[in-house]
């Protein structure tokens, strides 16, 4: 089905989405040329000389090897955040759909985590796991688990993503259920009529019909996991401990805002940016063709 | 195949709302039985509560020799034609067809085998790659039909399979089901709320009103003698003409003018109901009813013309003549009718029910 407006006018509808273009063009398009320009140059500490140097910036960031590090441990920060907080959003999702009483009291609570500030959900989740004041974090000590997020990486990283995730959950469980609830009831039914029991009618009939919604989801999720989790990183372990949990973009920021180093973050973001929207761009061209149906 | 039998069923919603109050019926083997009634009357939910959909707060329900109360829907052994059609809309038809075969782990030949058969009968072979969204509504319903054969169940279960397509594909694809289902000979409950759709199809017609059976026989002894004033309101189109009567003098009367009927024994007052086309032109000679009424207005159907008009001395009773052909009668025309005695019904004001003949 076609859905297009038909406008008589013919300025109507640019001054329409001149808006959009606009704040497009300020808050994405010129900071985004600006990080290119800044790329090629490097400046020094106090801002007082500034030099184009074309490419110098990458080829110092690429002979640094905890760059790649860095690289690799966002693919797996990335990797478990956006995994772990569709799986969990959408087994709460399926769990919310069915039950009847209490569901907007539940439904409620699962949406609240969401308007939590990033900076804010770090340091909830730091109180309870700190490993010298943290309630959760001396039960574990009691029960033997060495835990400490200040000097073990794995740990850190264990920390950053539950936050992470935690925070992410509200946002993926909206879309599930809605995608849940759009689900004629009747097609389930007719499932169950024909044979499938519960787990089997989730796996052939409702997860292939949630697939636009998961999709979009891990989109979304991805993007989340690579940008948004600056202040949860930032607000719990900064990085560390010894940049166990550091992200291309805490280190970005890390490199930009504390280090001085204009250049050398503005070719991180570049770099930040053409993997995004590669990802973004691979996601659509061969994810969503399976998912049409 | 099998029978299927109600026994005193009953569904009580947690809230308190009694959907469907003490439903007894027989369906024979092989019968096509429709349930029909107004919207809200209960018979989707009765069906549903057939198909294991809904559950049963009381009474029983067997289908073949099996009490099914405590079964799923799966190990029922009866298929359902949705209203929406319910197919699988990311699965092509042939796989909308043999998802059921599949999840029962019948061996492949077997599947290919009774969807081509199905395909065949329903003349959707040509589509069996496509997706749902592809088709028309027709085709569409032959695939929710094609997806109840290929199981070859008990009993197949109708939920008003044909109130989404429009009028002519509607009356195509009535007479098809009813084709169909006389060749398989497979049990049936159809449940919808288009009175000419379960006069045309159903062995047995059972009307529902308020979640009880009103009553139940073959359609045309419902049609002949109701058994209470919502059965002769509800089937049949134009509606039967109801009028409310005094008994004066062992006479029956009604506006200003008498009904030349004899008053049953012991009423005071009743309602009387005649079909628009038992209304004759011209007074009775002999037993039977005369209503002298005014034509207010003049339906042209083509090959028949309804007088709508109202009873003399009472502008509320209206009154609907039915006359083969065209009629040239003014609106504003006075005019005699009359009906004979055996198409004349009586039904008791207070319960509805009808009087003893």
């Amino acid at each position: 089905m076609e859905k297009r407006a038909i406008f008589s006018n013919r300025f109507l509808p640019l001054a329409l989405i001149a808006p959009q273009i606009l704040i497009t063009l300020v808050f994405f398009y010129w900071p985004a040329i600006q990080a290119v320009w800044q790329s090629f140059l490097i400046e020094d500490a106090f801002g007082l000389s500034t030099e184009f140097v074309w490419f110098e910036n990458y080829q110092l960031l690429f002979t640094k090897a905890h760059y790649f590090r860095t690289f690799t441990t966002t693919m797996l920060f990335s990797f478990l955040v956006a995994f772990l907080s569709l799986t969990i959003s959408l087994l709460l999702a399926v769990q919310a759909d069915k039950s009847i009483k209490g569901a907007g009291v539940y439904r409620t609570l699962l949406i609240w985590p969401y308007a939590v500030a990033p900076a804010v959900a770090g340091v909830l989740w730091i109180f309870m796991l700190n490993p010298s004041l943290g309630m959760i974090a001396k039960a574990m000590r009691s029960a033997g688990i060495d835990w400490n997020p200040l000097l073990n990486g794995g740990d850190a990283m264990t920390l950053v993503v539950i936050a992470s995730v935690w925070k992410q959950i509200s946002y993926n469980f909206l879309f599930f259920l809605a995608g849940l609830q759009a689900i004629p009831k009747s097609v389930i039914e007719a499932a169950a009529i024909d044979g499938a029991g519960s787990a089997r009618r989730f796996w052939t009939i409702i997860f292939p019909l949630l697939s636009p919604t998961t999709f979009f989801l891990v989109v979304v999720n991805i993007v989340y996991a690579f940008f948004d989790t600056l202040g949860v990183i930032d607000s719990m372990t900064q990085g560390g401990p010894a940049k166990a949990t550091e992200t291309l973009v805490y280190r970005v920021f890390a490199d930009g805002r504390l280090g001085s180093d204009l250049g050398g973050s503005a070719a991180q973001s570049v770099i930040l940016m053409f993997i995004v929207v590669g990802l973004t761009a691979i996601q659509f061209k061969y994810i969503e063709r399976k998912v049409e149906y | 195949m099998a029978s299927i039998t109600l026994r005193n069923v009953d569904k009580v919603y947690a809230g308190g709302v009694q959907a469907v109050r003490n439903v007894s019926l027989d369906v024979a083997d092989g019968e096509l039985v429709v349930l029909v009634g107004p919207s809200g009357c209960g018979k989707s939910t009765l069906l549903r509560m057939i198909a294991g959909l809904e559950s049963i707060t009381g009474g029983e329900i067997r289908i073949g020799e099996r009490r099914v109360n405590e079964l799923e829907p799966a190990e029922r052994d009866i298929a359902m034609v949705f209203q929406n059609y319910a197919l699988y809309p990311h699965m092509t038809v042939f796989d909308n067809l043999a998802y059921g075969l599949r999840n029962r782990g019948v061996p492949r030949a077997e599947i290919d085998r009774r969807v081509d058969e199905a395909a065949r009968l329903l003349e959707i072979e040509p589509f069996l790659a496509r997706k749902p969204r592809a088709l028309s509504g027709g085709q569409r319903q032959r695939v929710a039909m094609g997806r109840a054969i290929v199981r070859e169940p008990q009993a197949f279960l109708f939920d008003e399979p044909l109130s989404n397509l429009d009028a002519k594909l509607r009356n195509q694809m009535r007479i098809e089901i009813r084709q169909l289902q006389r060749r398989l000979g497979t049990t049936s409950v159809y449940v919808t709320h288009d009175q000419l759709e379960a006069m045309t199809l159903a062995d047995l017609l059972v009307v529902m009103n308020k979640g009880e059976v009103e009553q139940v026989g073959p359609p045309l002894d419902v049609y002949e003698r109701p058994a209470s004033v919502f059965v002769a309101g509800f089937i049949g189109a134009p509606a039967m003409n109801l009028i409310e009567a005094k008994a004066v003098n062992g006479r029956l009367t009604a506006g200003s003018g008498a009904l030349d009927l004899p008053a049953p024994a012991g009423v005071d007052t009743v309602r009387v109901g005649v079909r628009p086309e038992h209304l004759h032109f011209g007074s009775a000679d002999g037993a039977g009813l005369t209503l002298g009424l005014t034509v207010d207005a003049i339906e042209p159907v083509g090959a028949e013309t309804y007088l709508h008009g109202h009873l003399d001395g009472s502008p509320r009773t209206t009154l609907i003549v039915r006359v083969a052909g065209k009629s040239l009668i003014p609106p504003g025309t006075r005019i005699d009718t009359h009906a004979a005695a055996g198409d004349v019904h009586l039904f008791d004001i207070a319960t509805g029910k009808r009087l003893p003949d």
